[in-house]
């Protein structure tokens, strides 16, 4: 594999605000409303956007989704696809984007994710491996997966329960300063999180993302076309992805993920360091999630997360480096496969400096993680504002 | 947990043509995996090729039925509504002495769970099927 620069830039983002519940709205509507914000964030008419970038729409349109999409937003891509890299599938789409620009397929390429929250959701009609032989013996559903992860993570190393809390009692920090979050004056500390039910052992409910409505909305285009977005420039400095497995019993490790050579492309292609990154955006659906990114990262040896974490000072904006100041979506609430991408849009954010309340200072360079399935489809991207 | 399993309403095992005879092996309290005829390698779960070299060359061979517990947890909230009466139970990752891992339904036996924990085949009916479930070696 080579690497050589990549030009495409983040020139418009859009999000909405997660709810708990929705009523019989469709996924089509969430996505037109967010993909106009973020054509209006960009200074681009629907006309000009050229690309089309979409996530799987389970039950809703199970065939043919670009083309349903595109009919629906009056959009005429020349290049669309469904990127189904679950938690990854946002920062997945970015690469993506920036490739087929790469390659002249299109200029502007929209990058949408979003669902509702509709009473009654169907159970699941799947038909494979994962429901063949993990589902009958009891175990259905990622909550039991990211359990048996985090286990193992502890007995190997013999972290605290306090440890991996005090990653969702910094997310519960981080939402107090985002009025968009679904936990914003809902604060929860390591406490409070130790207190709250046991789901699948270790993990507490409150270790655990709430399901959201909501939608993300990114574009993706050529820095000439970017010129009408009236915000600082964010480029794609690196990426990187790996899958390798789908259930979690397939695991090559299971307290390592695919993230460690996806981070370490991201950060080659960019000429970077892990410790020259000023914001880590880390996809968190489980505190043993960010536990197992900080140190597949290379920010500290293995084991060794939650005195990192301490030394780092927390999660804030003001910490050293601070991690997911949306409050991640611990705090931020997970809307679906969108939850991805509010990894994205947050360091879109603190990247143009326009993080209002909980701006870091000076940030140039950030780390986005994606993550699904069973710790097990990554994308990491390394975005820079423009000098 | 005070309900007998047998008696659960749970989604079973959705066999395939290729699969088949892996679960009706555990009807009869026997543990079968592949092993590749051209690398050796031992496979679970059942494919039609082998997954380390891609040779037609599977065969069904009977597992040891040892196994050593790699992690495990305690389902309080389970995934699926039929699990209810059943919780708080174990699920855990068998490593076959042979090589592969397979998640499996775990009974404790009166046992305390651990990561390392050896681990014995225990064919246990769960609603209307018998799967293939293991329990914790007593000391």
């Amino acid at each position: 594999m080579t690497d050589r620069p990549w030009r495409a830039v983040i020139s418009g983002i859009g999000e909405l605000k997660p709810e708990r519940k929705t009523d019989g709205i469709n996924t089509m509507d969430l996505l037109l409303r967010v993909s106009a914000e973020a054509a209006r964030d960009a200074g681009l008419a629907p006309g000009e956007i050229d690309g089309l970038l979409v996530g799987p729409q389970v039950g809703e349109t199970p065939q043919h989704v670009p083309a349903t999409v595109a009919e629906y937003f009056g959009m005429r891509p020349t290049m669309s696809n469904v990127v189904d890299l679950g938690g990854a599938s946002g920062p997945g789409m970015i690469w993506r984007a920036a490739a087929a620009i790469e390659m002249g397929m299109c200029e502007a390429v929209l990058c949408v994710l979003g669902n509702h929250r509709n009473p009654v959701p169907p159970r699941a009609p799947n038909r494979n491996p994962a429901r063949e032989f993990d589902t009958p013996f009891g175990a259905s559903g990622a909550n039991t997966s990211y359990a048996l992860l985090m286990q193992a993570h502890m007995a190997r190393y013999g972290c605290a329960p306090e440890d991996y809390a005090a990653i969702a009692a910094g997310a519960r920090a981080n939402a107090q300063l985002n009025p968009m979050a679904i936990f914003h004056g809902k604060p929860a500390d390591i406490g409070d999180i130790l207190a709250s039910p046991m789901v699948t052992s270790p993990l507490h409910l409150l270790e655990i993302v709430m399901p959201v409505a909501g939608g993300e909305a990114v574009i993706v285009t050529t820095p000439e076309k970017a010129r009408k977005s009236p915000h600082r420039l964010v480029h794609l400095r690196g990426a990187g992805e790996k899958i390798t497995h789908r259930a979690v019993s397939q695991a090559p490790s299971l307290t390592s993920g695919p993230l460690k050579p996806s981070i370490a492309r991201a950060l080659h292609q960019a000429g970077a360091r892990i410790e020259d990154m000023d914001f880590l955006s880390l996809y968190d659906c489980y505190t043993i999630m960010v536990a197992a990114t900080i140190e597949d990262a290379g920010l500290c040896t293995p084991g060794r997360f939650g005195q990192w974490l301490r030394e780092n000072g927390g999660m804030g904006p003001e910490a050293r480096q601070p991690i997911n100041t949306h409050g991640g979506q611990l705090g931020f609430g997970q809307p679906d496969l969108a939850g991805g991408m509010t990894h994205v849009v947050e360091a879109v954010r603190q990247l143009r400096g326009a993080a209002e309340g909980r701006q870091i200072a000076d940030c140039q360079t950030a780390l986005v993680t994606g993550n699904g399935a069973t710790m097990s489809e990554a994308v990491a991207l390394v975005l820079g504002g423009s000098e | 947990m005070t309900v007998n399993l047998a008696d659960l309403e749970v989604p079973g095992p959705t066999a395939t043509a290729l699969t088949q005879a892996f679960w009706a092996a555990a009807e009869e309290g026997k543990l079968l995996i592949q092993r590749c005829g051209a690398c050796g390698e031992a496979v679970f779960y059942p494919r039609a090729i082998c997954p380390h070299c891609w040779a037609d060359a599977l065969a069904w061979q009977e597992a040891s039925g040892q196994g050593r517990l790699k992690s495990f947890s305690e389902i309080w909230k389970p995934g699926h509504p039929g699990w209810i009466p059943a919780t708080p139970y174990l699920v855990g990752l068998v490593e076959l002495a042979e090589g592969p891992t397979m998640l499996s339904h775990v009974l404790s036996g009166g046992q305390e769970a651990a990561v390392g924990a050896p681990l014995l085949f225990a064919p246990t009916r769960i609603g209307r099927r018998v799967l293939p479930c293991f329990e914790i070696k007593q000391d």
